[in-house]
């Protein structure tokens, strides 16, 4: 099956789409670069390439976890296999 | 990959080697541009470098034009090199620097003789330089011969997946057959600092780079008015789905590989201690922060791009790479090397890093890259503050 996502860390809870965009409802392949493992998942909303998708649940003040590292915190509540952007996260300087 | 040991450069007199052989007309201020390009236009295989300053200013400013305009002259694209201000100190003072590398070297004051006569004894020079420098052939260098610098620019996500990585997976490659590295833009390694500190060889290193990011953050927390809403991350950045600087930051921390730097540089200033990787304190703006890179010495750069920025440099090839499938097509002419295979999955780093040093070789021995093929001649200055 070919690649729809990718996730860097094992620990991310974010995967960038890479194929030119998914659609609602669709069943994604999600390859993790780290261990080389295959996760997938269902979307939520239609995601173009580039754009980010929610791998799990997340709530308001949450850390938004890419790279295995911090790179901003959720200012609106995300349903997993929703798009994660500027819409609902913020960075933590500035 | 077994990586070519050598290059086709131009040899210098002060043992650098050159992968183009530029003869330049540099303007010291602004009001010499006028003067430099009448000069290119009337001797064939020269070029100017007009550039907007050089005026009234002062200090650590001052400093720093100073050290872009003789770092530019001095760096081993350039053959020969004409210097043409409005006065003649500040033109003495480029000109007594750039002739300690060997290199032919005039300069040429305005003030009491007018621009045409100016013009006139300066393209009389220009063209014994152009002529001279047409003689010069590449011979085989040693691939340590080559300063790399890197840079990257409207970034997107894929930037951080696998065209920075792929810079990285050449720096990994390149660094132990002796080759300087470069990478700077300060402000946009900010929410990876910390990681980035601990990247730093020596403490003092570690130390440098803590001092100078947290003078960047403190300028730029006082200038900006509530976040740098629109410039950090750019409309671009969010087009290509990077949502905050900390996510920006650590796609562009991707392209130092595993390496690790040895010292950390101020604007435009040269390496000076042995090959290894290098960072230059350096605004995220790609011509500026290029041009400021080409007067530290570097002869080739790199430049990972994800939504297509289009900047080349007069004296130092720009090869661009993307891992973007949309850019890597809808913006073909712009793209010396296209990684996007990496995405999905019909590529691995190795692969892509094989690639790009292919890429790099091709275009250190002469191949034009696609922003010289296209006129690409981006030449800015850094200015610290208003001039007096």
């Amino acid at each position: 099956m070919s690649t729809d996502i990718i996730i860097h860390d094992e620990k991310d809870n974010v995967g960038v789409v890479v194929i030119e965009k998914i659609t609602p409802k669709q069943d994604c392949s999600c390859w993790v670069m780290e261990n080389d493992k295959t996760v997938s998942i269902q979307s939520a909303d239609e995601i173009p390439l580039g754009h980010k998708i929610a791998m799990t649940d997340l709530n308001e003040g949450d850390t938004i976890i890419k790279y295995g590292h911090d790179i901003g915190k959720v200012v609106k509540s995300i349903k997993k296999g929703e798009h994660v952007h500027v819409h609902n996260v913020k960075t933590k300087k500035w | 990959m077994e990586i070519p040991k050598s290059f086709l450069g131009y040899k210098r007199e002060n043992g650098r080697a050159g992968t183009r052989n530029h003869v330049i007309i540099l303007p010291v201020d602004d009001i010499s541009n006028a003067c430099a390009e009448a000069v290119a236009n009337n001797i064939k295989g020269t070029i100017a470098l007009p550039h907007s300053y050089g005026r009234l200013q002062f200090g650590a400013d001052l400093e720093l034009h100073f050290r872009t305009m003789i770092g530019t002259a001095k760096n081993p694209n350039v053959a020969a090199a004409i210097i043409i201000g409005i006065e003649p100190k500040w033109t003495k003072r480029i000109v007594d620097e750039v002739a300690k590398t060997g290199k032919p070297v005039e300069g040429f004051s305005i003030e009491g003789a007018g621009d045409i006569e100016t013009i006139m004894k300066a393209s009389k020079k220009a063209q014994e330089f152009s002529m001279w420098a047409s003689e010069k052939q590449r011979e085989e260098c040693p691939i340590s011969d080559l300063w790399i610098s890197v840079k990257c620019g409207e970034s997107d996500t894929t930037s951080g997946l696998a065209s920075n990585p792929t810079v990285g997976n050449l720096m990994d490659k390149l660094e132990p057959l002796g080759v300087h590295l470069c990478f700077g833009e300060t402000s946009e390694l900010t929410g990876a600092e910390t990681v980035c500190e601990k990247r730093g060889k020596t403490p003092e290193a570690q130390e440098k780079f803590k001092k100078t990011w947290n003078e960047y953050n403190d300028f730029i927390l006082k200038e900006a008015t509530d976040d740098l809403s629109e410039s950090q991350p750019t409309a671009g950045n969010i087009a290509g789905g990077l949502t905050t600087i900390e996510e920006k930051a650590f796609g562009n921390f991707q392209k130092i590989g595993s390496r690790q730097f040895v010292d950390v540089l101020t604007p435009a200033e040269e390496p000076q201690k042995g090959p290894g990787l290098y960072f230059m304190d350096t605004s995220s703006a790609a011509a500026e922060c290029v041009t400021l890179q080409a007067a530290g010495g570097f002869n080739i750069h790199l430049f990972p791009t994800g939504q297509g920025n289009i900047i080349g440099n007069p004296i130092e090839p720009v090869v661009k790479l993307t891992a973007n499938p949309l850019t890597a097509v809808k913006m073909s002419e712009h793209i010396d090397c296209d990684v996007s295979k990496i995405l999905s999955r019909e590529m691995n780093l190795d692969e892509a890093g094989d690639e790009l040093i292919k890429a790099t070789l091709r275009a250190a021995n002469g191949r034009l890259t696609c922003a010289e093929a296209l006129g690409h001649r981006e030449f800015v200055m850094t200015k610290l503050y208003r001039s007096a």
